[in-house]
């Protein structure tokens, strides 16, 4: 949680000096749900994360020179340049890269789930993300049903920041809790304050389990205020006042601080240590990945095909004259 | 002993599922009922648990499939309609055809798409979608006409480490029919000569191809000879024969059951004006469906999309040029 807010401030600092390319796109205010998420999960499990789940992607093992790698263009990353900012991932090792159209990535963890069904993995999760904007989707309808229907083992995780980007909750949907949305699809609701990471982590943990053990869908809807702009580029004026000073406007991770020590489980000079060792990963990743180099346009291949010898070439009189 | 284009599909995805335990069957109906068309009669029995009823929910069933996919599995996805896939168009062109791209993990998926017009079947049952597909990277599109192609390239899209959407044609599931099913396949990108003329070329694809033959052989009673050549895929599309014909006829018609608007009438032209533009005789042209959604009234739709009739007419203009 905090080399996840350590890590987005760095990606901050460095899109406000020119040093990144195309946007930024925070979690902060979302880091306690977030991480809950990916310490629920374990090796074998499958998450898609979302756009402000910087938190849950390091809990589940990204590692930090991913998303480095991935905000710098490095050709090194896994995205190779071809994507970029959050929409970085490793399929291969159960991490699902988002694309951008909302409710899409939760059809896809149902997929994989129905694979492990077929090859009999049992005791497998799915986990994926959304906000309060994404269930307005009809990807999301179609995916929660689809689920419902197979039983699967599929957690999706709703954090309500109360915007979809400026949009108010108001103007997306007029039930009373998203919660209660469970009810319609057959699956199981759970409610939590997200900015509490000790009931988050529980209910995560709860959630989890119970999708482990055979329990099918649960649906998780988490109260929190997205405590930054929709992306570094956005003021978020539209955000109330009253919001902000509300319970839900509270900083997740000063409340999970101060837990630890309220607690006595840390004293103010281990959670500086904390800080800076979290802040010396950071900026040992970025040094490294500034000296690497970005995706070559003259030796990249252009062919969106895994079958290459189905590639079409298409000539342009450029193209012909360069050869 | 003969086998339909219906059965061919039928039995190509059998062979798929028996071959390969990582192919399953997803889609509405494809159960126990056997599809809307019962291009999976059987299937669900021969195969328990690999034929799945999906509830109607387009983008979940091509999403799914993309996640089988990342798990190393080969799922052919069965939209009951053409018609019915755009619910599912933002998975297929946006996630399904990006994701190897992105990720270097392949997506080999099918989506296999009941296509084209029958009577009566009016504007929601009809449509012919593989130039939309076509426009995205990362995508094959399949358009067999033929019997054996139906079953050939069906199996080697099921083995291509791409999505494919394979777009199959409703009126021809009953009507044509083989002796038998092929033991030898042309490979998918290469088009075929399907009968050989000097006069004049007509590029056509899928139900349009017989359209097609059918002008040719009238138009051999007058003496002329039409060459026809069929696509089988459009995407890859098989520039060079295209072009090797043209060279040899100096004309060219495109032929396609689908709307003019960015067709594959419209690319086939343009590639052609491109690579082989000192090889026409006349200027190229293209005959498609009328720009309108598609009739359900019979006399309607007999004159929406191109006959063997209208391409008669429409070669006979050509030949005066």
């Amino acid at each position: 949680m905090l080399l996840s807010r350590v890590l987005d401030e760095k990606m901050a600092s460095l899109y406000r000096g020119g040093k990144i390319h195309g946007g930024v796109f925070l979690g902060r205010g979302q880091e306690a749900l977030s991480v809950s998420v990916g310490l629920a999960l374990r090796k074998g499990d499958v998450f898609a994360p979302l756009i402000r789940d910087g938190a849950g992607r390091l809990a589940f093992g990204e590692p930090v020179l991913d998303a480095v790698r991935t905000y710098l263009g490095s050709a090194l990353g896994s995205m190779r340049g071809r994507d970029g900012n959050v929409h970085r991932g490793r399929p291969r090792e159960g991490l699902f890269p988002m694309i951008s159209h909302l409710g899409a990535m939760i059809s896809v963890v149902n997929g994989a789930l129905l694979a492990r069904r077929f090859k009999k993995v049992e005791g497998v999760v799915g986990a994926t993300c959304i906000g309060d904007g994404g269930t307005s989707t009809g990807a999301f309808h179609e995916a929660l049903n689809q689920a419902a229907i197979e039983k699967l083992p599929l957690v999706l995780v709703v954090a309500n920041n109360q915007y979809a980007y400026s949009t108010p909750n108001s103007r997306e949907f007029a039930c009373r809790d998203l919660a209660d949305k469970a009810i319609g699809y057959g699956v199981a609701a759970h409610k939590v304050d997200g900015t509490d990471l000790e009931k988050c982590l529980h209910t995560l943990r709860e959630a989890v389990a119970q999708a482990r053990g055979g329990g099918g869908p649960q649906l998780v809807v988490a109260q929190l205020l997205r405590l930054c702009g929709h992306g570094e580029h956005d003021d978020a004026q539209y955000i109330s006042a009253q919001f902000k000073q509300s319970h839900f406007g509270r900083d997740c991770l000063k409340v999970a601080e101060d837990h630890l020590l309220g607690r006595a489980w840390a004293d103010d000079a281990s959670i500086r240590k904390f800080r800076e060792e979290a802040a010396l990963e950071v900026e040992q990743a970025v040094a490294l990945v500034q000296h690497e180099p970005g995706p070559d346009p003259y030796k990249e291949n252009w062919c969106a095909l895994a079958s290459r010898h189905l590639s079409e070439r298409f000539e342009t009189p450029d193209s012909a004259a360069s050869r | 002993m003969s086998i339909t284009y219906l059965e061919a599909i039928r039995e190509a995805q059998a062979r798929a599922l028996a071959d390969d335990p990582r192919v399953f069957i997803y889609g509405q109906d494809v159960g126990a009922f056997g599809g809307a068309f019962k291009a999976t009669k059987n299937l669900a029995v021969e195969f328990p648990g690999r034929v799945l009823d999906a509830p109607i929910s387009e983008d979940a069933m091509v999403g799914a499939a993309i996640g089988a996919a990342i798990e190393g599995f080969r799922p052919i996805v069965e939209m009951q309609f053409a018609d019915f896939s755009t619910p599912g168009l933002n998975q297929i062109i946006n996630h399904a055809a990006s994701l190897y791209w992105r990720t270097n993990v392949p997506c080999p998926i099918t989506v296999r798409l009941p296509s084209g017009g029958t009577s009566g079947s009016g504007p929601f049952h009809s449509q012919s979608m593989e130039a939309i597909y076509a426009h995205y990277p990362g995508l094959i599109v399949m358009t067999p006409a033929t019997v054996e192609d139906a079953y050939s390239m069906l199996l080697e899209a099921v083995a291509i480490d791409d999505p494919v959407i394979f777009c199959e044609h409703k009126y021809l599931y009953y009507h044509l029919k083989a002796p038998c099913l092929p033991t030898e396949a042309m490979p998918v990108g290469k088009a075929r000569i399907a009968r050989a003329g000097r006069d004049l070329t007509i590029v056509a694809y899928s139900a349009m191809l017989h359209e097609a033959l059918a002008a040719a052989e009238e138009m051999a009673g007058e003496g002329t000879e039409i060459e026809v050549v069929d696509l089988r895929s459009i995407k890859p599309l098989d520039t060079d024969t295209v072009v090797a014909s043209v060279a040899r006829t100096g004309r060219l018609l495109c032929v396609g059951e689908a709307w003019p608007w960015g067709g594959v009438a419209a690319e086939v032209i343009a590639r052609v004006a491109t690579e082989g533009f000192d090889l026409l005789d006349a200027p190229p042209q293209r005959l498609n469906a009328k720009d309108t959604p598609i009739p359900y009234h019979p006399d309607l739709w007999s004159v929406h999309r191109p006959t063997a009739r209208s391409i008669v007419a429409a070669a006979r203009n050509l030949l005066r040029m």
